[in-house]
């Protein structure tokens, strides 16, 4: 570990939904994440400081906070390029109720995941053979390219249309059922279509793209609600689905 | 906003297109021709093709404008989306009668 070169002011939202931004002193190291400066006000100067964090190496979706006005992973996140100035300001993730400091409550948001149908639905059982996907069809293509998610909820609390609609789905669980959208071996698309036609569906997105310019995996939820427009509108033409 | 109303209104934008376009000619046709009120009256009075034309266009309008203003009135608004339902609905009827009313004028004066 390199000596401190310098200090850090960090503030802090210190509270739930009702609270306040409290500073605090860190110093400044080599290669410092946004999560080790939260560790360190948690472990040497307030242990009352809530946050959430587990794998520590951008695997685990759990430490996403709003850090300078913007919701990035904060383990992946280095101090040096987002606080030249040694100044640091460390809320909640938005679009989310906030338990307590820097913890929020993503239940409706995974709840939503629920309600887009993002869990897959076998055609087959254990005792088939096991399906042969190539990996180079255009539909396996698109699965791969947006399965990479790790439900941080950076792009949900970047999402304008979530602000300003609490009934829209969101970026995460659109994205999800995309993947699944474009899963051979899934049976549940005309469900999950359904579900995604509806209103707070997809079609509530109106492209603004925040989520494709956060996503800490670059990748492209914007494009996986594109495809489920297309795909849900063509459904609806063809009467297999209604609104 | 859901399938049925987003189909709707990307529906009603693809058809306004040529209907823009062929507006924005005849806007430019009657200007360089320093045609009169009285002139384009005459010319369409009793045509049934101006009066499909524009009332094409009334309805597309109508359809597409009311739509896009429920969103806003359900997103930005503190209607329920019942009442931004309602709201659009009401002023689409509002923009279908006085766009009729002016394509009647249009080919029956």
């Amino acid at each position: 570990m390199s000596e401190p070169i310098s200090e850090l002011s960090v503030s802090l939202w210190r509270g739930a939904r009702e609270g306040r931004y409290e500073t605090y002193s860190v110093p400044r190291r080599a290669s410092q994440t946004v999560l080790d400066v939260v560790t360190f006000v948690q472990r040497h100067l307030d242990p009352t400081l809530s946050y959430r964090f587990a794998c520590r190496v951008g695997v685990c979706g759990s430490c996403a906070m709003t850090v300078n006005g913007r919701p990035r992973w904060t383990c992946r996140t280095h101090v040096e390029k987002v606080a030249a100035d040694g100044r640091l300001e460390i809320g909640p993730l938005e679009n989310m109720p906030v338990i307590k400091d820097l913890a929020t409550d993503m239940a409706e948001f995974f709840q939503k995941w629920q309600r887009a149908k993002g869990v897959f639905a076998p055609s087959q059982t254990r005792h088939d053979p096991i399906a042969q996907i190539r990996p180079d069809t255009p539909a396996r293509a698109a699965a791969d390219a947006a399965i990479e998610c790790i439900n941080c909820g950076v792009c949900y609390a970047g999402c304008d249309t979530v602000r300003w609609n609490a009934d829209y789905l969101g970026p995460a669980a659109l994205t999800r059922a995309w993947t699944l959208v474009n899963d051979a071996r899934d049976a549940g698309n005309r469900a999950r279509l359904q579900a995604i036609s509806a209103s707070g569906g997809c079609h509530a997105c109106h492209s603004h793209q925040s989520c494709q310019e956060l996503c800490p995996q670059t990748l492209n939820p914007t494009a996986a609600i594109a495809g489920l427009k297309r795909r849900s509108a063509a459904a609806y033409l063809k009467g297999a689905i209604e609104p | 906003m859901n399938v049925r109303l987003y189909i709707w209104q990307r529906a009603t934008a693809a058809l306004m297109v040529p209907l823009v376009l062929g507006h924005i000619a005849v806007i430019f046709y009657a200007t360089g021709q320093n045609l009169t009120a009285a002139d384009i009256l005459s010319r369409t009075h009793g045509s049934v093709l101006w009066a499909s034309y524009y009332g094409l266009f009334v309805a597309a309008a109508s359809i597409h404008a009311s739509i896009g203003v429920r969103n806003v009135l359900a997103e930005w608004s503190p209607l329920s989306d019942r009442g931004a339902g309602l709201s659009a609905i009401a002023l689409g009827l509002l923009l279908a009668a006085l766009g009729f009313h002016a394509v009647v004028a249009l080919v029956l004066m």
